[in-house]
């Protein structure tokens, strides 16, 4: 596991984060430009430890460019670095020049790359082995099972913070940093994962691994957020967002009685911010739906031209639907005909004597390849299985 | 230009500083952001990503690694819908059924189980290296260079697929098994950057934009690879140069293209550059027609004088 020993100097006596401990203040640094708008990954903040060490930095230039090379991807990142980079270290020599006194180890970072922020507070890395990881929040079986609709706040609370640690898992890939004799292979396999961290409640968990194979399909999410769908759409869109932190090639869209695509607003690593910038995009909220003329919007803007080809797509509607159910079903037949695999998520599916008779919900079925619940912990866990293989 | 033999023993550098040298040894002049770079892809053992325009000089940066470390260079060159048969290995099956028809005519497949014969089939010997898999499986002595250029040319099936070796720089041939490498090759990958690459590509590698350089260092480089230009001259077509790239051109001049045009004009006689000799050898600088009707029309006399009056 790539792990990185840091030591601490005495106290500094300044609030200036860059006077910190060096490693400190380089921790610092890299989640003020993740404030700044960088997506920094995990791994990259060890690699510019890492090449601080290396460079030596005994100038500002040194440091500058040692994170030039770890910590920007992109041309677009390069003003937010320089701004960043003069605003951080203004006040003086960085720390991490000054020799370092007392040594106290303090684990860095996960060796996983493809894991969010390391402050994100559902995980934990632990410094002996890289196969575990700590799942922080601990549900009980009920809150698992408890239909979102009838949860209090806390325990809805609580079930966002654990869909984010779910959907966690989906993103990881193997760890494999460059010390080949430690690498492992095979990707995390979700459904064992997820589930494993569900039901320990907050022990450490083993990841588990499938074999390396090609990368995930596209994955292509609509959300109902129309009126029926009150008690629910917010979890989803949780779900959704998780969903999205956790891999690569995701597409977001939500509708009522239209169309609004949400994957810009759902890269929002924070949840709480992602869900704010998504309402105030959608302009339909709670609003009535018509399921045919969405879906359709759907296929000839993106869906047909490519988006949905080959992809796994997932509805997550309630199917309540005052528009043309023969339009409805037509659509549907357009999406299945390209798509890898169409499931509807419905989480009235689980209420006692629901039948699909709501007339979209019965014109879309056929055209559906899974239709599954939605309505607690326990089924999206469920969607998590379908989504993953 | 006669550049130092290949160091036989050698090792990873100590400083960004004995990087920049050794690279300015063999003819090509950094800055200290690709020093650094360089020098941690080199220390980190890590692919080294460069993307920027081209002809700012990421290809040359592979060769003359190459050059210095004394490891031979291997070149993929990306193209759309190149795969894995034509980067990392394929099977010889002219060969393999070749061998299959000998053994039926000479009776040695009589004998033989189907198992053993497949075996047989899926030997080394009938299998064709292609640059990935002769990056890793190669012999002692110092490292190769791996330079994947160009790879935004590639389909992203092809950048998975790579990041998959890359990550710890092994490959499986299904028929063979694994293949690590003992000593990981030094990977250069460059984009032109038509095309975002994968961000889990990127971050396996050490990234730099290499940006055009200023004149200072273009001034050094065409001294250095172009011996014959004189100081005043290479500084005014560096100058030129440097105001071409200001006008958003289709295709701005690339530092191969300074390097030639400062050679012609000392070919010429020339020690400077003005709007006569420029008329005369704007080929040579910009390769497109229509480039070259944008900076004629722009009027080719202020060109020269705001070359002078800027960087002069
Ligand atoms: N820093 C440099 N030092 C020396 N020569 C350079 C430098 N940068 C570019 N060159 C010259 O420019 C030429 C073109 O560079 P190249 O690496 O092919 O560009 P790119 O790959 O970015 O398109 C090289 O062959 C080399 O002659
Ligand atoms: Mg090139």
């Amino acid at each position: 596991m790539a792990e990185h020993r840091a030591t601490e100097t005495g106290a500094t006596g300044t609030d200036d984060p860059a006077q910190a401990a060096p490693d400190e203040a380089l921790v610092a640094f890299v989640a003020t430009l993740r404030k700044a708008g960088l997506s920094v990954p995990v791994g990259a903040t060890v690699a510019f430890a890492d090449a601080v060490a290396l460079v030596g930095a005994t100038d500002r230039s040194g440091l500058y460019w040692a994170g030039r090379a770890t910590l920007c991807t992109r041309p677009e990142d390069l003003d937010v670095y320089d701004a960043v980079f003069d605003a951080f270290w203004a006040g003086g020599p960085p720390a991490v020049m000054r020799p370092l006194v007392v040594a106290t180890p303090v684990t860095l970072a996960l060796d996983d790359e493809d894991a969010p922020d390391p402050d994100d507070a559902s995980l934990d890395a632990t410094d002996d082995d890289g196969e575990v990881l700590a799942v922080r929040y601990s549900p009980t079986e009920v809150l698992r099972h408890r239909d979102f609709a009838e949860c209090s706040a806390e325990e809805l609370a609580e079930a966002h913070r654990l869909m984010s640690s779910m959907a966690l898992s989906a993103a990881r890939r193997p760890s494999r940093r460059h010390r080949p004799s430690r690498a492992r292979h095979g990707r995390i396999d979700l459904r064992r994962t997820a589930r494993g961290g569900m039901r320990t409640g907050g022990e450490l968990v083993s990841r588990h691994h499938t074999r390396p194979g090609e990368r995930p399909r596209r994955l292509v999410l609509l959300v109902d957020v129309s009126g029926s769908m009150e008690p629910y759409a917010r979890s989803l869109l949780r779900f959704v967002h998780a969903a999205t932190t956790g891999r690569t090639r995701v597409e977001a869209f939500a509708f009522g009685t239209r169309l609004t695509r949400l994957t810009r607003e759902m890269a929002t690593r924070d949840p709480d911010a992602a869900l704010e910038r998504a309402g105030l995009a959608v302009d339909d909220w709670a609003g009535g739906t018509r399921l045919g003329e969405v879906i359709g919007e759907f296929n000839d803007r993106w869906g047909v031209r490519g988006m949905a080809r080959g992809a796994v797509v997932v509805i997550l509607s309630d199917g309540w639907d005052r528009g043309d159910p023969d339009q409805l079903g037509e659509q549907m037949q357009r999406l299945a005909r390209v798509a890898h695999r169409v499931v509807w998520v419905n989480p009235l599916k689980a209420t006692p004597g629901y039948e699909p008779l709501a007339r979209g919900m019965a014109a879309a079925l056929p055209h559906v390849d899974r239709f599954i619940e939605g309505h607690s912990l326990a089924a999206l866990e469920h969607l998590a299985e379908e989504i993953v293989t | 230009m006669t550049s130092p033999p290949a160091d036989p023993t050698w090792s990873a550098p100590d400083s960004v500083a004995v990087t920049a040298d050794a690279l300015a040894a063999h003819d090509y002049l950094t800055d200290e952001g690709l020093a650094t770079a360089v020098f941690l892809a080199l220390r980190l053992q890590r692919p080294l990503l460069l993307e920027g325009e081209a002809g700012v000089g990421k290809t040359e940066v592979a060769k003359t690694l190459a050059t210095w470390i004394g490891g031979e260079l291997i070149r993929l060159q990306c193209y759309e819908g190149i795969d894995l048969a034509q980067a990392a290995y394929e099977w010889d099956h002219a060969r393999q059924l070749l061998h299959l028809r000998t053994a039926e005519a000479t009776g040695a497949a009589a004998g033989a189980s189907t198992d053993d014969l497949e075996h047989e089939l899926y030997d080394e010997r009938f299998l064709v290296r292609r640059a990935l898999l002769r990056a890793l499986d190669h012999g002692d002595g110092p490292p190769p260079v791996l330079l994947i250029d160009e790879l935004d040319r590639a389909d992203d099936e092809f950048e998975a697929f790579l990041l998959e070796i890359l990550a710890d720089y092994a490959i499986t041939v299904p028929e063979l098994g694994r293949v690590a490498a003992r000593v990981p090759p030094v990977v250069v990958i460059t984009s032109n950057r038509t095309r975002d690459l994968h961000d889990a590509l990127k971050r396996r590698c050490l990234y730099h934009w290499v940006e055009h350089p200023g004149i200072e260092r273009e001034v050094a480089i065409v001294r250095l690879r172009a011996p014959e230009v004189g100081e005043r001259l290479a500084r005014q077509v560096a100058a030129a140069t440097a105001e071409l790239r200001g006008l958003g051109l289709y295709k701005p001049p690339g530092v191969a293209e300074t390097i030639d045009w400062a050679s012609a004009l000392a070919l010429l006689g020339q020690d400077g550059v003005t709007a006569e000799t420029l008329d005369a050898t704007l080929g040579t600088v910009l390769k497109y027609r229509e480039d070259q009707e944008r900076v004629r029309s722009n009027g080719l006399e202020s060109l020269v004088a705001d070359a002078a009056a800027r960087h002069g």
